[in-house]
């Protein structure tokens, strides 16, 4: 039926034990492939749950006044679009492209614990239905925006307590596959693929995977103190008893900024490995991307507070968190550098998952920029909680962390399914995408300069405009996604189109172009023997 | 390719006329929000005035950077492609350019943060202020007490007019000043410094005034404060910026600055009405006169949730009918001094004792609630110790 699933069909002579099949293969699986096409797919799903709230969002700001949704249901759906796309949708995508690529990149057989990997996917499905299904709870969802402040979550109906619940289930999960990454990484690399000659996008996801585990605590205890509080007596975030607001901002923050390196860290090494193929040049500067890599997540740690310049702290704060936020930009700065410096007098070609990697460097750049702008604490009192933050934080989530996510997609999507994909229908769906994530989110810098700010469901007439431009933009953006679905992915899952050779890029380099396309259920079952560049299987 | 190029203008102008056409009329509101607005509002203090050229600071110097390594970066896609033949080099490190590419930068961002430090201290300078005058957010209005400086002890709540909440729920916005007009603007003498002290009483708010670049979030429990000095007089217009519940949109800011002597004026004709309007917790009131009180105070801050018609909405519990409100005065007193819900029924405790005892009444008298029951400002009082 399908090139992703009949893999054992085809192979099931090479070994002697017997596969699971039927549902059994999927609810039982332990085979990093097949759970990471169960991520993959599980993402996409969230993504168009968490895409359909949004264009609920778009589609009441279309015109002033309240046309749709009233303001409560306005407040869910920007609070569950927030916690779905992040907890939902990227987080979980980048771990099924760890799942798929690590152990194909690093020479190993499978992930360290394929037990642990299974739960760690399963257990995503009860928190997202659980997170999902808070809409028809009493009350209906969560409505304090996906940052979860207090005391306004202390004023949430019981939803608000299976969204915690559910957020630690997901934090639960993300810890696992961090602990199976880090433990793969380090102890499972073919002789001969030293650490610094690994593939940078095992790199970023080395270091991402410290920073979940050291974040993902946090942001329990958080969520477990406003638990305490909304059902315990306790007054940790509750001023009516003492409690101090601004302690969860602190605590959230801590992980809020890491995690929003979680989630741009993995999109850098699925890029570092797209450029280089395609502009047929080795990687330009691997050791300084990797030190860049990792001082980007130790600067994380330290910039929290620029999330709260408004709340008033000493100026003494502001500067600290001002200059720290600002130093950010230096090894990000590198890492362009380095891309540009890979791209320049090499012989490239723009397939489309050069297109998408060169967008990304386009538009994530520009919300980089805007990222600096924020920085500055004067400019940011008057741009905090204004939809030009909105707009910052889309160009670095969506045109940074969703576009590299396409790239990989097409990139090693060829490596899964065995199927290339249809050239013209990448380059529509990149274009596509381009243009209307745009026209979606560029209007909304000069929304939020002219002081309209965020989680309004209703606004002053003024900012009809650019508020109507966005909306027709969120549409197009939602069905070039439809587009991509229906026309690209399940071609490929069905085995609809030319057949992929082992290595469908010309210069591409890497462990994972050395076993065949499809890659086989097991690939590395004895680890290879490696050149000295650690790319290609000698014997 | 050139056909369709060339009716991309055309294009543009129908999307425009469409948008046009449906958005209605609206004009510029001086002080508050332009139409297709493209920057910040017109500076109207010397930090709104810093904070936007800090502004254009940045965005040209990063504009330029960004042209500047975009235009290194679309030369290299244009002519080092493989379909011009263009053959790959060999190069892939080299630590003297890491290093420049690590330092210039390095120098660049501490210049921009040097150039915005100075701004940063006399933003957080509150002192030595003329005026003081501390706002208090609750779900959903503020709330005016002017603390120290001329016109001291005047307080007052200010909320958004209700006819334009009726406009927003019926989807048939209006007017410039759509969802901005208040009540009781907060009024406040030009070229003064003043002290604005926020907290809030339920959650988190924000008291936000783009003119006067002022932004300091509003945090139950605790106070924090900010300043401005504003040049020119006039009306600005700013909004709650922190989520603070369902009626978020709907909590604008009015600042009205007026020149010293209107100031005074003003100071005098207010202390005069609140004089006339304080009213005595011990009088006895008839029911007709209550209720006309009390519809008042129900529409400036019940009707929001609870609906004109009494009727709630969705987790809203209704009043028309209700077993609390037709047999239960204490218990209905105490919730509307306490809160309920966890605070989804906000405490009113704010409100005069005639103006619960007011509205209390107006409930047991409307729609079909028809108890011939008062409640006197007397048992307010009572109820309140």
């Amino acid at each position: 039926m399908s090139a992703v699933l009949d893999h054992p069909a085809h192979h099931a002579d090479d070994h002697a034990h017997g596969h699971p099949h039927g549902w059994r293969r999927w609810l039982f699986a332990t085979n990093h492939k097949d759970i990471g096409t169960m991520y993959l797919l599980f993402s996409f799903t969230m993504l168009m749950i968490g895409g359909v709230l949004a264009l609920g969002i778009r589609a009441e700001l279309f015109q002033p006044g309240l046309q749709f949704v009233n303001p409560e249901l306005f407040n869910q759906l920007t609070t569950m679009h927030g916690l779905i796309m992040v907890f939902g949708a990227i987080m979980p995508a980048f771990v099924g492209f760890a799942n798929w690529m690590i152990p194909l990149q690093i020479g190993a057989a499978d992930m360290a614990f394929a037990r642990m990997n299974n739960l760690s996917f399963w257990l995503l499905i009860p928190a997202a239905l659980m997170l999902a299904g808070s809409f028809f709870m009493p009350g209906g969802a969560p409505a304090a925006g996906w940052t979860l402040y207090a005391p306004l979550t202390l004023q949430m109906g019981p939803s608000m307590d299976a969204g915690i619940f559910a957020m630690h289930i997901m934090g639960a999960s993300s810890i696992m596959g961090s602990i199976n990454i880090i433990v793969t990484i380090l102890n499972m690399r073919a002789p001969g693929m030293t650490l610094m000659k690994m593939p940078l996008f095992c790199w970023t996801w080395l270091i991402t995977a410290y920073l979940l585990i050291a974040v993902m605590p946090v942001l329990a205890g958080a969520i477990t103190m406003t638990l305490t509080d909304r059902h315990f007596g306790t007054s940790f975030f509750n001023p009516a008893g003492g409690g101090d607001p601004i302690m969860y901002q602190h605590i959230f923050w801590f992980f809020g900024h890491p995690e929003v390196y979680i989630m741009i860290l993995p999109a850098f090494g699925i890029v570092s490995a797209i450029i280089p193929t395609f502009a047929r040049k080795r990687l330009f500067g691997y050791t300084s991307m990797v030190y860049a890599t990792a001082s980007i997540a130790i600067l994380s740690f330290i910039v929290w507070a620029h999330h709260m310049y408004t709340t008033g702290m000493p100026v003494t704060g502001q500067l600290f968190f001002m200059y720290a936020t600002m130093l950010i930009a230096v090894p990000t700065g590198v890492k362009i550098f380095n891309w540009l410096a890979t791209m320049w007098r090499g012989s490239m070609t723009f397939e489309t998952p050069m297109l998408w990697s060169v967008g990304f460097l386009f538009v994530f750049t520009m919300g980089g920029f805007t990222g600096l702008i924020l920085a500055m604490a004067p400019i940011d009192i008057q741009l905090q909680d204004t939809y030009y933050v909105v707009a910052h934080f889309h160009y670095v989530l969506v045109a940074g962390s969703l576009f590299a996510l396409f790239a990989g997609v097409y990139f090693w999507g060829p490596k899964w399914t065995g199927v290339m994909y249809s050239e013209t229908r990448g380059k529509i769906h990149f274009w596509g995408s381009l243009v209307f994530f745009n026209i979606t989110f560029f209007p909304m810098h000069f929304l939020g300069l002219a002081g309209m700010p965020r989680r309004y469901a209703d606004y002053p007439m003024q900012f009809a405009d650019f508020n109507m431009v966005a909306s027709i933009g969120a549409f197009g953006f939602g069905l070039m996604q439809v587009y991509f679905f229906v026309f690209v992915v399940l071609p490929m899952m069905r085995g609809q189109g030319q057949k992929a050779p082992q290595k469908p890029w010309e210069a591409a380099e890497g462990l994972e172009w050395e076993v065949p396309s499809p890659a086989p259920w097991h690939t590395f079952e004895t680890p290879p023997k490696l050149d000295a560049t650690a790319t290609r299987v000698v014997g | 390719m050139t056909s369709l190029l060339r009716r991309i203008p055309r294009l543009l102008t129908l999307v425009a006329t469409l948008g046009a056409g449906t958005a209605l009329a609206v004009n510029d509101l001086p002080g508050g929000p332009a139409v297709r607005q493209l920057n910040l509002h017109p500076p109207v203090t010397v930090i709104a005035e810093q904070q936007a050229w800090l502004h254009w600071f940045m965005l040209i110097v990063c504009v330029v950077i960004f042209v500047g390594v975009f235009g290194v970066m679309f030369y290299s896609i244009l002519k080092h492609r493989k379909s011009l033949g263009h053959k790959a080099a060999n190069f892939h490190e080299s630590v003297g350019v890491e290093i420049a590419w690590t330092v210039v930068p390095l120098l660049i961002v501490i210049a921009m943060g040097a150039m915005a430090t100075r701004t940063v201290v006399a933003m957080k300078d509150t002192s030595n202020a003329d005026l003081t005058i501390k706002a208090t957010g609750y779900q959903w209005k503020w709330g005016y007490d002017y603390l120290k400086g001329e016109g001291e002890g005047i307080a007052f709540l200010s909320t958004l007019d209700y006819a334009h909440r009726e406009m927003s729920n019926a989807g048939q916005p209006a007017g410039d000043n759509y969802l901005l007009k208040v009540d009781n603007p907060l009024v406040v003498p030009v070229d003064k410094k003043i002290r604005i002290v926020t907290t809030a009483n339920d959650v988190i708010h924000a008291w936000m005034v783009p003119s006067l670049g002022v932004k300091q979030d509003a945090i139950p429990g605790f106070v924090r404060d900010t300043w401005f000095r504003a040049q020119k007089t006039g009306d600005y217009y700013g909004q709650c910026a922190e989520l603070c519940g369902k009626e978020h949109a709907y909590m604008p800011i009015h600042v009205k600055v007026v020149s010293h002597a209107d100031y005074t004026a003003w100071v005098d004709g207010k202390k005069k009405e609140m004089a006339a309007l304080a009213d005595d917790p011990t009088k006895t009131w008839q029911l007709a006169e209550l209720v006309a009180r009390g519809e008042k105070v129900y529409n400036a801050n019940c009707a929001a949730c609870h609906r004109p018609d009494g009727k709630g909405a969705g987790p809203i519990k209704p009043l028309e009918g209700s077993a609390i409100v037709l047999n239960d005065p204490a218990a209905q007193l105490q919730i509307l001094l306490n809160g309920a819900a966890n605070g989804a029924m906000p405490a009113w405790k704010q409100l005069s004792d005639t103006e619960l005892a007011a509205v209390i009444t107006y409930t047991k008298n409307s729609w079909s609630n028809r108890t011939g029951k008062l409640v006197q400002p007397a048992e307010v009082v009572a109820a309140r110790k």
